[in-house]
């Protein structure tokens, strides 16, 4: 018995005769490959093939197909081949891969690349609209929801948004206080260096306390609940629409908008303001810091100093977006958890699809409440 | 000694598996012979998953020995692909690969071979299943269920192991596709074959493909032998689960 595949061809007038030996089995694949190439030139050459079968010790289906291979290729163009030799019970194998490979399917037909891209183009622009459509849905079906919960205030979900304030307000405050508290320190420690060449150093204080207030302290949180709490949500729903659960609670007459979206969003118009208010106390306890160790600048001074620099104004153009912000980034996790089919890689892409989708509208939202603010004087 | 190697495909001696202070299999023994197919049945969370699982590596155990053609399972995972093929009960199809991507993996992972190949084979292995060629660059998440088992299947083949475990294969399947998939499995099992090790509720299935049934309770094997054996066992749980109002029927067309 050999230990390694052999095919052994020995021509015969115009009849090529083939005997495959040896383990004819998946193991061996690239050597089966490599002797049944190089028959093939010989194979096409004769007018008739006989496969002796007889010498082969072990054979599965891939050397079966490896061997009917051949002698499909004997037999095309008219000529014959015949399989002699073939022991008793590799003769089932045999006659099942002559069946299978019969019907190849036209492979799908090149296109046109520009054709390609333009078909892309056109389908992403649909795609916008539709994104559009979806955000308004959710939105319609996410106010309908909240003028149920007016009408029945009993009907809200109280444990559930709890847990969810819990979860995306409590749980948060660590990690937004941080890192709200260092771009604090950042943009002081820039000013102080930038501002001391024209000596205008203690004008610091009023870009720390301006830009902090207004802009940077609810954009930084908001970013971060974005990537933070709007992913487990779009997770959470997309994972919970995999396994049918949302189908589920349709079926039992409850409405996944009412039981599952509301308290999220509404956990997210709550905390975010909060959030944001925490962040910005942060921010500006870490600018006052730098002022105090790198700028010479007393706490007493900062404060006073802050004091004159900044108005209620300020605040109140800050907090005033925050829920407007975590409305947007509510409806877009939600409605992205929703849109998710049943793969795992599905649920991946719209994952990334909420949190880039979020953070960019809520970017968009913040450059229009500054118009907006801008023209009112505030 | 070499004769019970020839014999035998899985040899299990005195398996003890448990999760903290449960224990789920109990000095468990049992003998697979080779090309047989062997039908597990047992109390739902009985431990037939839990048997399977160890068996194939998947679940530690406590003591014992597994055997697989004469080889002791160790904690060795290389090769395990070309000993035996599973179909998971959920198919377990990779979802981000299409269905002949899924069938090719095992092929692409363990063996060296042209795309064209490996194209046919894939082809070959679904059309032995019962897919068209069409269904090929479909995703897991596009397939009914019947399909989604048979892909399976057809991945679990896909080096022609020696050895094939089967999870309850026919659980949400109509009778109609179960009766096909039962089908399926014998002839595959007289082609190529096959040792199979089925883990079923499916009575039909196990009067007509299991060529031996072992019955599972109490964290043993109580009971085990053909079919017609098994239905004149004495013991309590033998005779409760195949004397139950659900399997009269059954034994009236058996008689």
């Amino acid at each position: 018995m050999n230990s390694q595949p052999l095919l052994l061809a020995t021509p015969s007038g115009d009849v090529l005769k083939l005997r495959p030996e040896g383990p004819w089995t998946a193991a061996n694949v690239t050597m089966l490959e490599t002797l049944s190439r190089s028959v093939g030139a010989d194979v096409d050459r004769s007018s008739a093939v006989t496969l002796d079968m007889s010498g082969v010790s072990a054979l599965d289906t891939l050397g079966a197909w490896v061997l009917e291979k051949l002698s499909r290729r004997a037999a095309s163009s008219g000529r014959s081949a015949e399989l002699v030799g073939v022991a008793d019970h590799f003769s089932g194998l045999m006659d099942e891969v002559r069946q299978v490979n019969r019907h190849t399917p036209a492979p799908a037909a090149a296109q046109n690349p520009v054709l390609l891209r333009l078909g892309d183009l056109g389908r992403s622009t649909v795609g916008a609209r539709e994104d559009i459509t979806i955000f308004l849905q959710m939105l319609g079906a996410l106010f309908m929801a909240v003028i149920g919960v007016l009408r029945r205030p009993r009907s809200l979900r109280l444990t559930s948004l709890i847990y969810q304030l819990y979860r995306i307000g409590w749980q948060a405050i660590p990690i937004v206080a941080l890192i709200t508290f260092l771009i604090g320190a950042i943009i002081a420690q820039q000013g102080f260096f930038h501002f001391r060449r024209f000596g205008a150093e203690s004008y610091t204080v009023d870009m720390v306390g301006i830009l902090v207030l207004r802009e940077l302290g609810v954009l930084i949180v908001a970013i971060m609940v974005a990537g933070r709490s709007g992913s487990a949500y779009t997770a959470e729903l997309g994972s919970m629409k995999m396994r049918e659960e949302i189908d589920a609670l349709s079926t039992m007459g409850l409405d996944p908008v009412h039981v599952l979206i509301v308290p999220r969003v509404a956990a997210l118009v709550i905390a975010l303001p909060i959030l944001a208010f925490i962040g910005s106390i942060a921010a500006l306890y870490g600018g006052g810091l730098v002022a105090q160790f790198y700028g010479g600048m007393a706490p007493a001074i900062y404060i006073a100093r802050l004091h004159e620099a900044i108005s209620v104004a300020h605040f109140e153009v800050g907090l005033l977006k925050a829920p407007f912000m975590a409305l947007v980034i509510g409806i877009v996790a939600c409605s992205e958890g929703l849109r998710v089919k049943g793969s795992a890689e599905s649920l991946g892409r719209q994952t990334t699809t909420s949190v880039v989708k979020s953070i960019f509208l809520v970017i968009v939202l913040d450059g229009l409440f500054a118009i907006f603010f801008a023209s009112i004087g505030m | 000694m070499g004769e019970s190697q020839e014999e035998f495909a899985i040899r299990v001696r005195d398996l003890v598996v448990g999760f903290g202070r449960q224990t789920v299999l109990d000095r468990l023994s049992l003998d697979v012979r080779r090309s047989e197919i062997l039908g597990l049945v047992g109390a739902s969370g009985g431990g037939k998953s839990v048997l399977m699982r160890t068996i194939i590596g998947l679940i530690p155990r406590r003591g014992g020995t597994i055997e697989v053609m004469g080889q002791p399972i160790g904690g060795r995972k290389e090769g395990a692909a070309t000993t035996w093929g599973i179909l998971f009960q959920q198919g377990a199809l990779f979802s981000s690969l299409t269905v002949r991507q899924n069938v090719q993996f095992p092929l692409r992972e363990n063996l060296v071979l042209s795309q064209e190949l490996m194209d046919e084979i894939a082809i070959a292995k679904l059309e032995m299943v019962g897919l068209r060629a069409q269904d090929a660059d479909k995703y897991p998440s596009e397939l009914s269920g019947g399909m989604t088992k048979r892909v399976a299947l057809a991945r679990a083949l896909a080096l022609d192991p020696p050895i094939l475990f089967l999870d309850e294969p026919t659980s949400g399947l109509d009778p109609i596709a179960a009766g096909d998939f039962d089908a399926l499995i014998g002839t595959l099992q007289k082609t190529l074959g096959l040792t199979v090790f089925m883990v079923t509720h499916d009575l039909a299935s196990l009067t007509t493909v299991c060529d031996r049934v072992a019955a599972l309770a109490d964290g043993k094997i109580v009971a085990i032998g053909p079919m017609r054996e098994l239905l004149q066992s004495e013991h309590p749980w033998v005779r409760a689960y195949f004397h139950g109002k659900r399997s009269q029927m059954l034994q009236h067309e058996m008689r």
